[in-house]
């Protein structure tokens, strides 16, 4: 085990032989960032006195500063700091649910901490997942090869307790994003394919019960029902149908960044957020929403790369569970706009406006950065 | 690393670039495959058309001052579908609506619904898609508050929109109509709606999700309405209104018609109603109430002087001299007006009973003697066969009331006009075969149902005879057709138009209201002419015959009284008093007149009023004296 005492250098630890920075991670944020930066700015330019655009630009730029900061630290310096973070992210989860939090769209998700200054926890709380997950699953004794049920039940445990606050705010995009990110960190560690299969059963048992028990809350459920039954376009199934209408009217190549007439007509509900995507879609066509798709796919590859090449399995536990979250909220987003799942909150990665989501995920691509530095040099 | 976990990478690689292909796959599914179907289901979503209405065009009185022209006003309009999809189904919106504009809410949400089989007035006429309007006497503070407050009230607009304002208020309502959904619904506005409307422009506006204007794609401007020239004279349009409202308020009578008329070319000048109503109420969606009294036991919306039908009395009698001319009676030779008069059985008395002596025919006419005229009936109704009628009789009487225009409408300019009755063996036949079932049922049962036993009694001897041998033409149908009764109707405009033709020398004119079609830069789209209709049965000799006996009326006659002291010498007005009975009422009052110069006529009744010289006399000399005050005015 690594101890505070010893391993908490007074200065953040540079070693230029392992320094060179991962160039292609902060390209693709780049890339991704200014695409959703334009898409944002399109979705939003007709309406008087906004900032949105402003605010993204804003939040890109902490991020990257976020992301810069974070790639720099030492993995083992960050590991120090785990139990502080995850006692911060359970702290901020329950504010949300005092009178601090603020009710969006049906979901307790919000702290405000001052006028138009608001962060959402549950975004950060993916961090705090990623690095306490982990420790559990990453940090083997001499002679392990892979987590043991200790571990496994552990980082069950600690995964359990965040996932619960947040379905009680309720957020059901989140909770499976944690989920995600669970079995992520699970497959990578090498833990046990039957604890694998008994943790998928449990899933499958735990969905049932949910849906038995009426933890769902109606407008969750009313978007199920619109993604199965779902033609009635002014009732439920209208975000579907207007967003599936938005994309598929952009045909190859799109009408033009800033000429999407649905975009413009605000048609697709949360246009600048959770379905950002269309915008994409109308306006760039099938060209930008694959390059889009594609420059996510790099990224995601790119970090599974970093993952397996990391010097500790700690590393490639914390790099598994980022690639897992930024996977399933890209297929999860993407797929509720084209109607291949059901109409959950979550925004597309480094395209979607929203501070905390941009912030939170630029700094687990600096986590990513920081394994990859870490990483063992006899694979490059 | 440990390299056994190596496939666990390689099997989330496949999972997570399987996953994004799949999306992929879907994705140009949706854009390039589908995309043209969902190019069009967006355009159907994004692109609406809006209808620009033409500004309508005015309606203008012979001098060119407005009878109907639009104000600009803000217009309080309701969006019907955007009301529809409220959650309470615009209740709310409409409830506020209604106490920012201090009306009941009835009349705001009445206006508000689609008018069908079961949804009668008020309701809306056009379509769903367009802005209902349900308030057009809005102050402006009221309106921005409207726009203001637009959260409060989703799918209400306020717009600056023309709306018809009627400087003259009620005056010639009736003559102008009104429109509805921006379709004229009678009168001029009706029968002129084609040049009045102008082409409507359209819009393809792009919308956003709540149906709100983002741009406009295509616009077709509209081109404004053409303005209708009539011959009202608005001034003498309300002299004669004051007049027969004077006239039929005094007479304790509830409805009568006014016509003035320019004999020599058949041009309408005034065309007065009694009751009349506020044009101005069809503005903005009118409200329950109102309509309910437009349809109320007065009938303010009939057009008396073109809808109202009434036995002419003795004015009728111009047409029974021309008859008798015509059958070879001399019009100066003298007859006698004895006090009564025995057709068939039954003695026909004179007007008041009175014996007036051996008597000229011009005498006749000024002192209306009835019983010459039954005299010449029966003679004419025996040359025709009496009751075994030749096979082809000359019904000289009912063949040249005809020519006088009777029995026809007049053809004006206007809808809805009645065609009168002019009563003849054929008719006479034709309506007891329609209605002898029910006077040989009432011959047997009586009028049980009726309190005054007298009018029964009366009734019952009528059906008896009705249901015997009712179609034949009786003597006495044959000499009441002479003086005007048994049967025959007219309306003021038919009586206008023949006396027109008398003081005209014979012309009978299809009259006309409208007299030119104008565009609104000026230029004449069309004059509209009076076409004539006919020439008068009656050769020039008992044309001038009649007008000089009519011209003695006013002097020495019938209605020497009503016209005591009169200025002839600024407008020989010749006349005739008409008092039509009408059995268990109050009789029917006529006054038929006309002047060489000013050329016009004037005809005045008042319904259940009295003598033709107590009631519509009086009200047609005001009008006269009102036609020269403003010709000395000049």
């Amino acid at each position: 085990m690594i101890t505070a005492s010893d391993r908490i250098p007074r200065r953040i630890a540079w070693k230029p032989a392992l320094a060179s920075p991962d160039w292609l991670l902060p390209l693709l944020a780049l890339a991704l960032c200014g695409i959703g930066l334009l898409l944002v700015w399109s979705a939003t330019r007709l309406d008087p006195g906004s900032t949105f655009l402003v605010r993204q630009a804003v939040s890109v730029a902490v991020g990257l500063v976020l992301m810069w900061v974070v790639s720099r630290i030492d993995l083992r310096v960050l590991r120090a700091y785990v139990p502080f973070v995850y006692v911060l992210a359970l702290v901020s989860l329950t504010g949300v649910l005092t009178p601090l939090g603020v009710r969006v769209n049906g979901a307790h998700s919000w702290i405000v901490l001052g006028p138009g200054v608001q962060f959402q926890p549950s975004e950060f709380a993916k961090v705090a997942l990623a690095l306490t997950l982990a420790v559990p699953l990453g940090e083997l004794r001499d002679g392990e090869r892979r987590p043991g049920f200790g571990g496994v039940a552990l980082a069950l445990l600690l995964a359990a307790v965040p996932m619960g606050l947040i379905m009680l705010q309720p957020d059901l995009g989140t909770m499976l994003v944690f989920a995600a990110m669970v079995v992520g960190a699970l497959v990578v560690s090498g833990a046990r394919k039957r604890w694998l299969a008994l943790l998928f059963g449990g899933a499958v048992g735990g969905a049932l019960a949910v849906w038995k028990f009426g933890f769902i809350k109606p407008y969750q459920m009313d978007r199920l029902m619109a993604l199965f039954g779902g033609s009635d376009a002014s009732g439920v199934g209208y975000n579907a149908a207007q967003a599936r209408i938005a994309i598929g009217s952009g045909g190859l190549l799109g009408k033009g960044l800033f000429h999407g007439e649905q975009t413009a007509g605000h048609f697709v509900p949360e246009q600048h957020t959770d379905f950002i995507f269309t915008v994409a879609g109308e306006e760039l066509g099938f060209a930008g929403t694959a390059l889009i798709l594609v420059l996510m796919c790099v990224l995601l590859w790119r970090g599974l790369t970093i993952a397996r090449r990391s010097a500790t399995p700690y590393g490639t536990v914390l790099a598994g569970a980022v690639v897992c979250w930024l996977a399933f909220q890209t297929f999860v987003n993407v797929g509720m706009t084209v109607g291949l799942t059901p109409i959950v909150g979550v925004p597309l990665p480094f395209v979607s406006y929203g501070g905390s989501a941009t912030v939170a995920t630029l700094a687990a691509l600096g986590l990513l950065q920081a394994v990859h530095r870490a990483r063992t040099p006899a694979f490059d | 690393m440990s390299r056994a976990y190596r496939g666990r990478f390689a099997v989330l690689r496949l999972v997570i670039v399987g996953l994004l292909v799949t999306l992929l796959a879907r994705l140009w599914m949706l854009q390039v495959v589908d995309g043209p179907r969902y190019v069009r289901a967006a355009t159907e979503t994004r692109v609406r058309t809006v209808t620009l209405p033409a500004t309508r065009g005015q309606i203008l009185d012979v001098n060119g001052q407005a009878l109907v022209t639009n104000r600009v006003k803000p217009v309080v309009s309701v969006d019907y579908v955007v009301l529809e999809h409220q959650p309470d189904g615009g209740t709310a919106v409409l409830t506020r609506l209604a106490a920012l504009l201090r009306k009941p809410y009835e009349q705001i949400a009445g206006k508000v619904r689609l008018c069908g089989p079961a949804v009668t007035q008020p309701c809306w006429q056009g379509s769903p898609y367009e802005p209902i309007p349900v308030a057009d006497d809005v102050a402006v503070p009221v309106a921005l508050q409207i726009t203001e407050r637009q959260e409060e009230f989703p799918g209400v607009r306020t717009d600056l929109a023309p709306v018809r304002v009627y400087p003259y208020g009620e005056a010639a309502a009736h003559t102008l109509g009104y429109i509805q959904a921006r379709v004229g619904r009678d009168g001029l506005e009706a029968v002129y709606d084609r040049d009045l409307a102008g082409k409507a422009g359209s819009k393809v506006v792009a919308v956003n999700n709540t149906g709100r204007v983002t741009r406009v794609v295509t616009q077709t401007m509209p081109v404004s309405g053409n303005t209708l020239m009539t011959s009202i004279d608005a001034r003498i349009q309300e002299i004669a209104e004051r007049a027969l409202g004077d006239a039929v308020k005094r007479a304790g009578s509830h409805s009568g018609a006014a016509v003035v008329m320019e004999s020599k070319t058949g041009r309408v000048t005034a065309l007065a109603g009694y009751p009349s109503y506020d044009p101005g109420v069809w503005t903005g969606g009118i409200s329950a109430k109102a309509y309910k009294e437009l349809l109320g036991p007065a009938h303010p919306l009939v057009s008396r002087a073109i809808q109202g039908e009434w036995a002419p009395g003795s004015t009728w009698k111009v047409t029974s001299v021309a008859a008798a001319a015509k059958a070879g009676y001399g019009l100066g030779a003298t007859y006698d007006c004895p006090s009564s008069y025995t057709v068939g059985n039954r003695p026909f008395r004179n007007f008041a009973g009175a014996d007036l002596g051996r008597m000229t025919m011009h005498t006749a006419l000024v002192k209306s003697c009835d019983t010459i005229f039954y005299q010449i009936a029966d003679q004419l109704w025996q040359r025709d066969g009496g009751l075994t009628p030749v096979k082809h009789p000359a019904e000289v009487m009912s063949t040249t009331a005809r020519g006088f225009g009777f029995g026809a409408p007049t053809g004006v300019d206007l809808p809805g006009e009645a065609s009168g009755t002019v009563p003849d063996r054929t008719w006479k036949h034709a309506t007891w075969l329609a209605t002898r079932d029910e006077s040989c049922r009432r011959a047997k049962t009586g009028y049980p149902e009726l309190s005054d036993r007298g009018r029964a009694a009366y009734l019952t001897v009528v059906a008896r005879e009705n249901c015997h041998d009712g179609g034949a033409w009786w003597a006495g149908d044959a000499a009441n057709f002479a003086i005007g009764q048994g049967g025959v109707l007219v309306t003021p405009l038919q009586l206008a138009r023949a006396y027109a033709a008398i003081a005209n020398g014979g012309t009978v004119f299809a009259p006309r209201v409208g007299a030119k079609v104008v565009r609104p830069d000026g230029t004449v789209v069309r004059a509209i002419t009076p076409p004539v209709e006919g020439r008068l049965p009656a050769s020039a000799g008992t044309l001038e015959f009649i007008r000089a006996a009519l011209t003695q009326v006013t002097r020495h006659g019938t209605a020497a009284e009503p016209f005591k002291g009169f200025p002839f010498k600024k407008a020989a007005v010749a006349g005739k008093t008409g008092t039509a009975e009408s059995f268990g009422r109050q009789d029917t009052s006529w006054f038929a007149s006309f002047a060489p110069d000013p050329a016009y006529v004037v005809v005045v009744v008042v319904s259940e009023g009295g003598r033709g010289a107590e009631d519509a006399a009086p009200a047609a000399r005001k009008i006269w004296e009102g036609i020269l005050g403003l010709r000395s005015a000049l």
